[in-house]
């Protein structure tokens, strides 16, 4: 499952947008990878900031 | 809780909305998640006055955080064309102050606000949506007819309604900002600059406010090498001229929709603004868009609601109003840019050679066939041309 890394993440939402399976939600500056995680790193490869880590990245 | 229209989201689109809606005489009620409307801002401000104008729609002066005349467009080079012009008239907005003065006009015209106030999930009986929502007080749920998808980029109302809203990251700019004081850059024009090595497929911009600036960039994943925050960096260590003395008062970030594939209308549902994908697919910009789709909207909203009818079939007349509008330019804009995402800087500089400032606004209005003409007499460019931007 990807993770964030809070001291990273803007809270932008833009991820959120990019999710195939509706799996994540920003609730205020909170965001939130949801069990629905398929670990596809769509998100991880659109973080502007590099706020978001899969699995099998090294 | 019952009201005729929710609007999920109190950005420049729900606003808009609420107050068209509240102006027509019907019960809206606007939720907006964050506990402050306005920040943290996903944009760089810029508007051109034109477009406000023609919607009716002065801004509160204290809503203006920069005036500008024009822009001026940097090959990678530094080789510049200016863009100037009553059509490129334009303000840095400041877009804390003008959600809030968006959301205030509403509020004049009888819309009812709730923030920190998030929309979690909606199912349908009947004719009635039942929107779940967390606000401070605890949940609850609002039954209504109509519900408006004014959520921007991170929309789920659509996904709630079955429609398939997701972006696609090949068309989808990964968008980084400084707000910065202390930026050496004529105040009075935006300052925009191409090149794969500044911001591949996208391009990197100085938006001057009156004490500050907003310097960013917006790239394309397919076409970086690192991340946006990485180039942006890079941009200010590149310039020291503009930025030897320039330091961030903020940074903001944010995913820009620059394609428009997703349908706009479900069983009482309606979405407008980014959660539609409606965003200038060559420069990214999305207010004047979202406060377009805003009054369409409410247009058909209204007489729907007055009819009692709110189906799919009826809520599509919105959907063709804009289709009517946009739909062609939107085409041809999605090719223009696919045309650009094959240039590589050297194209850029023969660009800034053989193109005026008003032959670069023509390209961002959809008008591209006479680009083909120019590029005759610049044969590297020409198959390019042909390839992508002829039927
Ligand atoms: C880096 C960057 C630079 C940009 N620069 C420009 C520019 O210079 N000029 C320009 O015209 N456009 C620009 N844009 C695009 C512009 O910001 C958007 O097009 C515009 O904000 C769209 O307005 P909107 O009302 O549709 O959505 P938004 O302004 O995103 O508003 C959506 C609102 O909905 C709320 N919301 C979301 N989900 C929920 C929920 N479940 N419950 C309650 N509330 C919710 C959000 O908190 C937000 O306030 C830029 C975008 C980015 C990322």
């Amino acid at each position: 499952m990807v993770r964030v890394v809070r001291d990273k993440c803007c809270y932008c939402g833009g991820c959120v947008g990019l999710c195939p399976v509706d799996a994540i939600t920003l609730y205020e500056t909170h965001l939130e990878i949801g069990a629905a995680c398929i670990n596809c790193g769509i998100c991880v490869k659109f973080c502007p900031v590099g706020a978001l880590e899969g699995d099998h990245e090294g | 809780m019952k009201v005729d229209c929710l609007i999920v989201g109190a950005g420049p689109a729900g606003s808009l909305m609420a107050r068209e809606m509240a102006r027509q005489g019907h019960e809206v009620l606007v939720v907006e998640k964050k506990q402050e409307i306005g920040p943290p801002k996903r944009c760089a401000e810029g508007v051109t006055k034109h477009w406000l104008d023609d919607f009716g729609i002065t801004p509160h002066p204290q809503c203006i955080g920069g005036r500008i005349e024009g822009a001026a467009l940097y090959a990678p080079s530094g080789k510049k064309v200016m863009m100037e012009g009553p059509q490129m008239e334009g303000y840095v907005l400041e877009r804390k102050v003008f959600e809030k003065w968006l959301a205030s006009e509403a509020i004049k015209e009888g819309a009812r606000y709730m923030v920190k106030t998030q929309a979690l999930g909606m199912e349908r009986s009947g004719d009635i949506w039942h929107v779940h929502i967390r606000t401070i007080e605890g949940e609850d749920v609002v039954d209504t007819p109509l519900v408006i998808g004014a959520d921007g980029v991170e929309s789920k109302v659509g996904r709630w309604a079955g429609l398939a809203t997701v972006n696609k990251i090949t068309d989808y700019h990964s968008g980084i900002q400084f707000e910065m004081a202390g930026v050496n850059a004529d105040a009075r024009y935006i300052h925009l600059f191409f090149g794969r090595e500044v911001a591949p497929l996208g391009y990197a911009w100085i938006f001057p406010k009156a004490f500050s600036a907003n310097v960013g960039l917006g790239i394309l994943e397919k076409g970086a090498k690192m991340r946006a925050y990485d180039y942006l960096i890079k941009f200010i260590k590149d310039n020291p001229e503009m930025f030897a003395r320039a330091q961030p008062i903020e940074i903001n970030a944010g995913g820009v929709p620059v394609a428009h594939f997703t349908e706009m209308v479900a069983e009482g549902v309606m979405l407008i603004g980014d959660a539609a994908q409606l965003v200038n697919p060559i420069h990214g910009g999305g207010i004047t868009r979202a406060m377009h789709s805003s009054l369409m909207a409410a247009e058909v909203a209204g007489e729907a609601l007055k009819k009692g009818d709110v189906s799919k079939d009826m809520l599509a007349g919105y959907e063709k109003m804009w289709a009517d509008e946009y739909g062609e330019r939107t085409r041809k804009l999605m090719k223009l840019r696919y045309f650009l995402e094959k240039l590589e800087d050297k194209d850029f500089e023969l660009f800034a050679d053989i193109l005026q400032g008003e032959d670069i606004y023509a390209l961002t209005q959809s008008k591209i066939g006479f680009l083909v003409k120019k590029v005759v007499t610049k044969p590297a460019l020409l198959g390019l041309a042909k390839k992508y931007l002829l039927d």
